[in-house]
């Protein structure tokens, strides 16, 4: 199929998310389902004439929710990778659609540090970083808190030593 | 002279205690005149519909009783507005700033440095223009956090002549030369000809367009109240002619005026199209037949240009040119307003042009993607006809299946397919990528093919986009994100490893530490 010689690839980043940050997909999942499954549901109960129209996509949503809820967290796991390099910030996500993205350090202009309310119940931050393009912006979820702030100060202090206006 | 020696006082007069700001100026006090006439024009538009409706309701010395004061009113209170605008509203360039107070209720004040200010536009409308004036906008060419509005000053209305001196004041020209500055170096990189207006009709213009002759009759009556007027019209036609040639003639008829309304306002947009590079390193676009215009970009914020040729222009060998740049608003029509650098024109000059522009020349030989890519393309074809062959015969079956149904899906089946699979043919052929001395170059596209040059040190980072088709045919999708333009170029659908050697070189050491060699095929 392909030839013998050396084929250029990208390497995994070295690091893993925290092990969490499973347990937060998957109640990620478990509300997105819920917020759908649960209205059917109740329409269901109260219009009895609907009712199969209703519980059947009640029904094929949970299974599906319920078996992405289960699968997808792990395979994300298994794939989703950061790494901090004095030059770069390099991530790897996604598992069907896979994504790398790399932002050098002296381009890029922001990083913020997010908690959503799940998130925090796990202990977990997101590290996002922007760059001057709009599409240029590298997330990096699953971090625990402290490692996350450790993070973010070691870019801040990082890019703040750059000069220039990063585009 | 005569006056020589109040000369000298005047002079001594303002020569000792100078303040060193500049006095306040006010805008044109025309302004008012020209709102006036705009408003008489607008309510001579509103006020006659409305004349004719009273008139039939009630008598025509009802209808003007009710019509000729209230029009009398909204003129005199919006020209009393722009009379209050007009004294509360003061500007002042000095040596290193621009102000401007305004605001009836609100006050205002806004201030740019001028070492910022590296865009200056014009914009006239007719009226403004048989007055001699002009709508100033003064920035920083810069996109703010809240859009553009803080980055900018108006001035509206000033003369032609303000207008011409402070651009060449504050873009640290000299305009003394007079407004049209082709005496100096100022370097002239295209000018219009009448004959590219037969490019416009090709365009999306034409179907949008097609698409609003079609719509608007219905709309119309509907504020009449007779919605279904247009179909009755068309059905009453189809009586007395019959259906053929009705569609034989109304079709071509509504193909035609799309056409010729598309090439009208290109016609306006364009008249006396000129793109100068001016000698303080900023290119400008003056265009324009009613309203007249001129755009100024700074290179500086130039990223790179991208050849756009969508199908129907490609077809009579023309192209269009729009500049990859910084800062440029991302509202839709101010993006093709500003970044459009030659309109559809014959495709050498549009090379020379943009090689003109970015320095290197969009002809560069392209690299071809992998036969699996075409493959990809094919397939989608495929799919999208095996699509809307289960969709007519969805229909069919609930509406009843009877010959002339047969007949007309099976054409369009076979017209759909044959376009589709062309179009992804092409949309294969078109796929390329190459790197230039300074470049990356990017082609993709069929119905609208754009090959973008984009600067090499402009790519502040990479995204490398796989999906599981894509994994298992060794095909990647390389993302150049910048800050310039979209923000994302993308070479699509390349070999995985040449995409990945590709972004090595073109950004030295950016993606270099993070790729491996691997000497075997496995994923």
């Amino acid at each position: 199929m392909s030839e013998p010689a050396r084929r250029t690839e990208l390497r995994p980043p070295t690091h893993r998310y925290d092990s969490r940050v499973v347990a937060w997909w998957r109640t990620q999942w478990v509300v997105i389902t819920a917020v759908v499954v649960v209205p059917l549901v109740i329409l269901a109960a109260l219009i009895p004439a609907a009712r199969f129209w209703l519980l059947l996509p009640a029904v094929v949503v949970t299974i599906i929710g319920g078996a992405a809820a289960i699968a997808l967290p792990l395979w994300w796991f298994r794939f989703h990778r950061w790494e901090v390099t004095d030059r770069a910030v390099y991530t790897r996500t996604g598992y069907f659609w896979q994504n790398w993205r790399i932002a050098p350090m002296s381009r890029i202009q922001t990083v913020d540090t997010t908690r959503g309310p799940i998130q925090r119940l796990f202990g977990l931050s997101t590290v996002k970083v922007t760059t001057a393009s709009s599409a240029g912006a590298v997330a990096i979820e699953g971090l625990a808190e402290a490692d996350a702030d450790r993070v973010a100060h070691e870019l801040a202090l990082i890019t703040d030593a750059t000069p220039g206006d990063a585009t | 002279m005569t006056d020589t020696v109040d000369g000298e006082r005047a002079d001594q007069r303002s020569a000792a205690p100078e303040p060193a700001t500049p006095e306040w100026e006010r805008l044109d006090h025309r302004t008012v005149l020209v709102t006036v006439l705009i408003l008489i024009g607008v309510a001579v538009l509103a006020g006659v519909p409305t004349t004719v409706g009273l008139t039939a309701w009630r008598g025509i010395g009802f209808a003007l009783a009710w019509v000729l004061p209230g029009a009398f009113l909204m003129i005199a209170v919006l020209a009393g507005a722009d009379e209050l605008r007009w004294r509360r509203t003061r500007y002042r360039v000095s040596s290193d700033t621009v102000e401007l107070h305004r605001g009836i209720l609100f006050l205002s004040r806004r201030r740019l440095a001028r070492a910022r200010i590296r865009a200056v536009d014009t914009s006239a409308h007719p009226v403004m223009r048989v007055f001699g004036l002009t709508r100033l906008t003064i920035g920083t060419g810069e996109q703010g956090g809240g859009g553009t509005d803080t980055e900018t000053i108006v001035l509206e209305p000033v003369t032609r002549e303000t207008g011409e001196r402070l651009r060449g004041l504050l873009l640290n020209r000299d305009s003394s030369s007079g407004t049209d500055t082709n005496a100096d170096d100022t370097e002239r990189l295209a000018t219009w000809r009448l004959a590219w207006v037969r490019y416009a009709p090709l365009s999306i213009a034409t179907v949008i367009f097609v698409g609003a002759i079609v719509g608007v009759p219905f709309q119309v009556a509907d504020w009449f109240g007779r919605g279904g007027l247009p179909v009755e019209v068309v059905r009453a036609l189809i009586e007395r002619h019959g259906v053929w040639p009705v569609i034989a003639l109304g079709i071509p008829v509504i193909v035609i005026a799309a056409g010729i309304a598309s090439a009208a306002l290109n016609l306006e947009a364009w008249w006396s199209y000129r793109l100068d590079r001016e000698p303080g390193g900023t290119l400008r676009v003056r265009r324009g037949l009613l309203t007249s215009r001129s755009l100024t970009l700074d290179e500086q914020r130039v990223r790179g240009i991208d050849l756009i040729e969508p199908l129907g222009v490609r077809l009579v060998g023309a192209a269009r040119v729009q500049v990859v740049a910084t800062g440029l608003s991302t509202e839709a029509e101010q993006k093709s307003e500003l970044s459009t650098l030659l309109p559809a024109a014959p495709r050498p000059l549009a090379l020379e042009v943009a090689e003109r522009v970015c320095g290197e020349a969009p002809s560069v030989p392209l690299a071809g993607h992998p036969v699996a890519a075409r493959g990809r393309r094919l397939r989608w074809a495929l799919i999208t006809v095996a699509v809307l062959v289960a969709g007519w015969a969805l229909l069919a079956g609930l509406t009843g299946w009877t010959t002339w149904w047969s007949i007309t899906v099976g054409v369009l089946v076979a017209l759909t397919t044959a376009a589709l699979v062309a179009r992804a043919l092409d949309s294969y052929r078109n796929l390329g990528h190459a790197l230039t001395e300074r470049h990356l170059v990017t082609r993709h596209g069929s119905i609208r093919r754009s090959t973008v040059l984009l600067r090499r040190d402009g790519i502040i980072g990479w995204q490398v986009r796989q999906s599981v088709f894509q994994r298992r045919k060794g095909l990647a999708t390389l993302i150049a994100t910048t800050a310039a333009g979209k923000g994302r170029y993308a070479v699509t659908d390349a070999d995985a490893g040449r995409a990945l050697e590709l972004a090595a070189e073109a950004v030295p050491d950016l993606i270099e530490p993070f790729l491996a060699a691997s000497s075997d095929s496995g994923r």
